[in-house]
């Protein structure tokens, strides 16, 4: 089977969101990149797949060329090749993206190696539009299954599953297919040395994205005030078990 | 929580390996009140020591480093957290075969535990290792990892058992109050506290700290790449933390060591990335830590490859990921030895900083010996944070030298190698006309020295026959044999040396003499025009300094000493200038340059531009006084570290060059020729038998064992002099001889000659300790042209410092004859020193 995943090259943040001067922009002079931690779920299922169905995979980007870093390590991970859609410094919103994406895979189709499955995060772990996935599907005219925690294909299906509260609700499409997948989905591998190695030499395309008016422009990002909360030491050893006791009762968790 | 105490004896800034045991030596030491104050939460308030690789290999060239280490990991073991695994550096060239051969002879020159091993044994010990890539390998057994949270831990426990220490975690430093050049007080976020001393322990933070005080601490921040890779499945069963020894990967710029499960890989060979303190980033803005950057994954792959290829199945596993990646920080300064000691802005504040694991504990106790002048359990004056001249302390400079200095970590130095970067700063007047003759330059302190001029190449047909062909390409490294027919010239005929990069400095006031008398072994109560040679000596009597003064008046004394130590050496003056009558020490080494005029003919060379007496009657040895020479006035002073008849002629700066002119023209028809460095610092001093500091003049050792006491003691008090009376009432353990290498069983495209370092053996090839457990080393070697020998210098026990006692030197792996030609002091050319009188 062929599939394609879609990732998005987003800050990798410690503790606290430091922004520019200008409030525009996280600032990333001290941070690494990473892909939105569904995405890294969506990359492994895709690995998994191909390594149970064969076939193959290709991972693709909207972005910087920056983003090629993300590219490869997806490629160390094992996914077959990359496909690099270069917006340069812009920033896309996802009606943007999500047309970027249908081009290339109707590009993909053209060359009679349109994907089976396509995977991708359930929101972008910067922007959380939650909208990409779903517009690629409509505009394919590919059924769309979001949340999905736990996937599964045989002779031509997927089965889909998410949560809904405390019950699961399971799907079954015919391929082709969109899914869009959450963390939880499966425990994503690191890359082995071969495989790092591997990634430099794997076929990467770039194309370059169009010209598009945004609908939405960011005005200026905001870090809401956290809450500074304290540990508090109930006590040492087995002393601290009355005081630990007590806690209890006093969150509900335990009654006298 | 208690917020701040409002005083403290010592406020330590940093709790990493460092700022832990420095809290635990000074309790130890008996401070009473001392406050420990990181931004961080402890016990990892992540800091270089939170990621550090942990491992330790004893050995290093640098005598200080090496000691260090020793005594850090004696600390290590006596807190339990020391595991021993044993190390192995794998060669893949054999240029690190021959530095291999190099290391273990200084290896058994400081009773370091080494052996050389095949490919083959190298893989017993290692069994996933790729032997056919290596020539061999060199076997630390005793190299070990340390758990140096958990050490820093108990440091600090004992400490507060002691009732000695108060812990401020998650607290910052908002700044430190100066008050007439001496610290006051540490502002942090908890309080302020009034400190009688302050000790800045942050690593990669130091600088910045620093300058709140108004202070420099010559360091950068710089990344060191490091992942781990795991799980190995080899390692799956093997018990504790690890079971393999650690590879040095040396050629390569990497290591590999086992960590539990994992296989940590690091890397000193990609570009050199280093961050400004501004830079780094908040332990909130940071993904892991501030000193655990994200990895530059880019800059890592040429290592990722050297490490597959050594180690294929281990680390090709495809299960086997890379769970942990960074471009971790660690601090580098420019010149590699660490920054200990008081700076030199402000009194009070200290650092210890630039120290890594395997030196921690032992460079904290230094610290804590110097805060409080307790004697030292060693000498580190190397790692003096007053080291550094104003120029070295730019941040340009410790950038280019940081960067230089970076992939050089693992790599092979030679002992003469020059840095390349940051040069051309200090130029004495004469620089022009040396550039135009071919000066070979070698950088001290920032000086352009001439180590030997290429002008002077035709002097090696003259001289054919008499000057050393070195085959050895390490051997003809940063040498020239044009090096020893400048020798021979000057000998023959007379020789000019530029000596302009001299630290030069002018004690005056009414009391210089008393100053000056408490510091210097000899008589400094001599008549105004006499020059006194002296060393100084520590508390202990080991040698401080070793250098000349020049009484110019009843209360004017001018010191002379080498660029290499004029910051110490003046430090150690001023230091000593308190608590008599007023003391005045200038420094003079800007204004004043130096020519060293020596040979046979100097005297026609210097009367025939001279109206003044400088007949052997008329101006007398070991005297100096202004003379007239052409157009100019100059201090003379007839010393000679060359051992040779003439003058240290002393010229204002802005005149060297014409001073130097006037010489060169004037000694044309005399056959005067430029002489360099390589003379003046080796070949012509080793014939003399003069020793020199820092070589075999070190805090190791006493007067009586460098032969350099005299027949009287003064009976003014000095320094060290009780030490040094004691010294005079024993049997010496040891006596400085200086020997000759017997090459004439060995064909000379085959001889290799000692550089320094190695180890002396005796006639049976058994390293030979002093009763103080001191190994025989080569302190200084070079050749003895005039006598036609290669000549050593090395401390023997007294029993073996016998003239003709047969011994031998290992060099390179091979091991030559070697007899002492003088025991003790003396000289094998002009022992009667008749050219020096003459």
């Amino acid at each position: 089977m062929e599939i394609l995943v879609c990732i998005k090259r987003v800050p990798f943040v410690g503790g606290t969101v430091v922004l520019t001067d200008d409030h525009r922009q996280v600032d990333t002079k001290f941070l690494g990149f990473t892909m939105s931690p569904h995405e890294e779920c969506a990359v492994e299922e895709a690995v998994r797949l191909v390594e149970a169905h064969g076939g193959s995979s290709t991972v693709l980007t909207v972005g910087a060329p920056e983003a090629e870093e993300q590219l490869r390590y997806a490629m160390s991970l094992g996914m077959d090749r990359a496909v690099l859609v270069d917006a340069g410094a812009r920033e896309l919103g996802p009606r943007s993206v999500a047309a970027e994406i249908v081009g290339a895979v109707e590009t993909m189709r053209s060359a009679g190696a349109g994907p089976d499955l396509l995977l991708l995060g359930n929101e972008a772990a910067d922007t959380g539009d939650f909208q990409v996935g779903i517009l690629v599907a409509e505009a394919l005219g590919l059924p769309c299954i979001t949340g999905v925690k736990e996937l599964e294909v045989a002779g031509g299906e997927l089965r889909a599953t998410r949560e809904r509260g405390r019950a699961r609700e399971v799907f079954a499409v015919s391929l082709p297919a969109v899914c869009t997948v959450k963390e939880g989905l499966n425990l994503p591998r690191y890359p082995s040395l071969p495989g790092r190695l591997r990634a430099k030499s794997k076929p990467l395309a770039t194309s370059e994205a169009g010209e598009r008016v945004e609908q939405l422009r960011m005005q200026s990002l905001v870090v809401p005030r956290e809450e500074r909360r304290q540990a508090e030491v109930l006590g040492h050893g087995a002393d601290a078990a009355g005081r630990v006791v007590e806690v209890l009762v006093e969150l509900g968790v335990v009654k006298r | 929580m208690a917020g701040a105490p409002d005083r403290a004896d010592v406020v330590i800034i940093g709790a990493g390996i460092v700022g832990n045991s420095l809290a635990y030596h000074l309790a130890r030491l008996g401070v009473p009140r001392i406050v420990l104050v990181d931004k961080g939460p402890l016990p990892n308030p992540g800091g270089s020591t939170g990621h550090a690789s942990n491992f330790i290999f004893p050995f290093e060239h640098s005598k200080m480093m090496t000691e260090l280490t020793t005594e850090s990991t004696a600390q290590y073991k006596a807190l339990g957290v020391f595991t021993e695994s044993g190390g192995i550096e794998v060669a893949r060239t054999e240029a690190r075969m021959q530095e291999f051969r190099r290391k273990l002879s200084a290896a058994k020159a400081w009773d370091q535990e080494a052996e050389l091993l095949t490919p083959a044994e190298v893989k017993k010990l290692v069994p996933f290792i790729e032997e056919g890539l290596l020539l061999g390998g060199l076997h630390f057994p005793r190299v070990g990892v340390v758990d140096s949270l958990r050490a820093g831990t108990i440091m600090r426990e004992r400490a507060q058992e002691l009732g000695a220490l108060q812990v401020l975690g998650n607290t910052e430093i908002l700044g430190i109050d100066v008050e007439g050049g001496r610290v006051r007080a540490v502002r942090t976020s908890e309080g302020d506290i009034v400190a009688g001393q302050v000790a800045i322990c942050c690593g990669v933070w130091s600088p910045r700290i620093a300058r709140m005080a108004g202070a420099t601490i010559p360091l950068t921040p710089a990344v060191h790449q490091m992942v781990s890779v795991g799980p190995i499945a080899l390692f799956a069963d093997s018990p504790g933390e690890i079971s393999y020894p650690i590879v040095r990967d040396v050629d390569t710029g990497m290591y590999e060591r086992q960590h539990g499960g994992d296989m940590e890989v690091g890397s000193y060979a990609h570009r050199p990335i280093l961050v400004e303190p501004d830079e780094i980033p908040s332990i909130e803005a940071s993904a892991l830590s501030p000193t655990e950057l994200p990895f530059t994954a880019d800059d890592f792959d040429p290592q990722m490859e050297s490490a597959l290829e050594l180690m294929p199945d281990l680390l090709g596993d495809e299960r086997a990921g890379i769970r942990y990646a960074i471009n971790g920080l660690i601090s580098l300064t420019p010149d590699g030895h660490p920054v200990f000691g008081e700076t030199s802005e402000v009194r009070g504040l200290w650092t210890a900083a630039a120290i890594w694991i395997k030196e921690g504990p032992g460079s904290a106790r230094v610290v804590a010996e110097w805060m409080t002048g307790t004697q030292p359990c060693l000498d580190a004056h190397e790692a003096d944070v007053a080291r550094f001249w104003p120029h070295q302390r730019t941040r340009a400079h410790v950038r280019a030298r940081a960067a230089e200095a970076f992939n050089k970590t693992y790599g092979i130095v030679h002992p003469a190698e020059q840095y390349l970067d940051s040069r051309g700063v200090r130029r004495s007047p004469i620089y022009a006309r040396e550039v135009e003759l071919g000066a070979s330059f070698f950088e001290t302190a920032g000086w352009e020295r001439p180590n030997w001029y290429e002008s002077n190449a035709p002097l090696l047909d003259e001289y054919a026959g008499r000057v050393t062909q070195r085959a050895a390409e390490w051997d003809a490294r940063w040498w020239s044999p044009i090096i020893e027919a400048e020798h021979l010239a000057m000998r023959d005929r007379v020789g000019l040396v530029d000596l302009s990069a001299f630290a030069v400095f002018d004690v005056s006031g009414p009391g210089a003499l008393d100053c000056l008398q408490r510091v210097a072994v000899a008589q400094m109560d001599v008549p105004v025009g006499r020059v006194v040679y002296t060393p100084f000596l520590t508390p202990d009597g080991g040698f401080r300094a070793d250098l000349t003064i020049m009484r110019l008046g009843p209360s004017r004394f001018r010191v002379v000493t080498g660029a290499a130590h004029g910051l110490a050496d003046r430090q150690w003056i001023v230091d000593h200038a308190g608590g008599g009558e007023a003391v005045e020490v200038t420094d003079q080494t800007s204004a004043w340059c130096t020519v060293g005029v020596w040979g046979p003919r100097s005297r026609e060379l210097v009367a025939g531009c001279s109206p003044d007496d400088v007949s052997a009657a008329g101006f007398a040895y070991g005297t100096c006084r202004n003379i007239e020479l052409g157009g100019l006035q100059v201090l003379a002073s007839r010393i000679s570290y060359v051992g040779e008849l003439g003058w240290e002629l002393y010229a204002p700066m802005e005149q060297g060059g014409e001073l130097f002119d006037l010489l060169l023209e004037a000694g044309q028809p005399l056959g005067a020729v430029p002489v360099g460095l390589g003379v003046y610092l080796s070949t012509a001093r080793l014939e003399k038998g003069y020793r020199a500091y820092g070589s075999e003049l070190t805090p190791d050792y006493g007067l009586v064992e460098a032969g350099l006491h005299r027949r009287m003691v003064k009976k003014q008090e000095f320094t060290g002099k009780r030490a040094h009376l004691a010294e005079r009432a024993r049997t010496p353990a040891a006596v400085l001889c200086t020997l000759t290498v017997d090459y004439s069983a060995v064909a000379p495209d085959d001889r290799r000659y000692p550089l320094g370092g190695e180890v002396i053996l005796g006639e049976g090839g058994e390293p030979i300790a002093d009763a103080r457990g001191r190994r025989s080393y080569v302190t200084s070697a070079g050749a003895g042209p005039s006598v036609g020998e290669y000549l050593l210098l090395a401390y023997v026990p007294p029993e073996l410092a016998i003239a003709g006692q047969r011994l031998q030197v290992e060099c390179m792996g091979e091991r030559y004859p070697v007899a002492v030609a003088v025991a003790g002091n003396g000289a094998v050319f002009d022992p009667a020193n008749e050219r020096l009188r003459s």
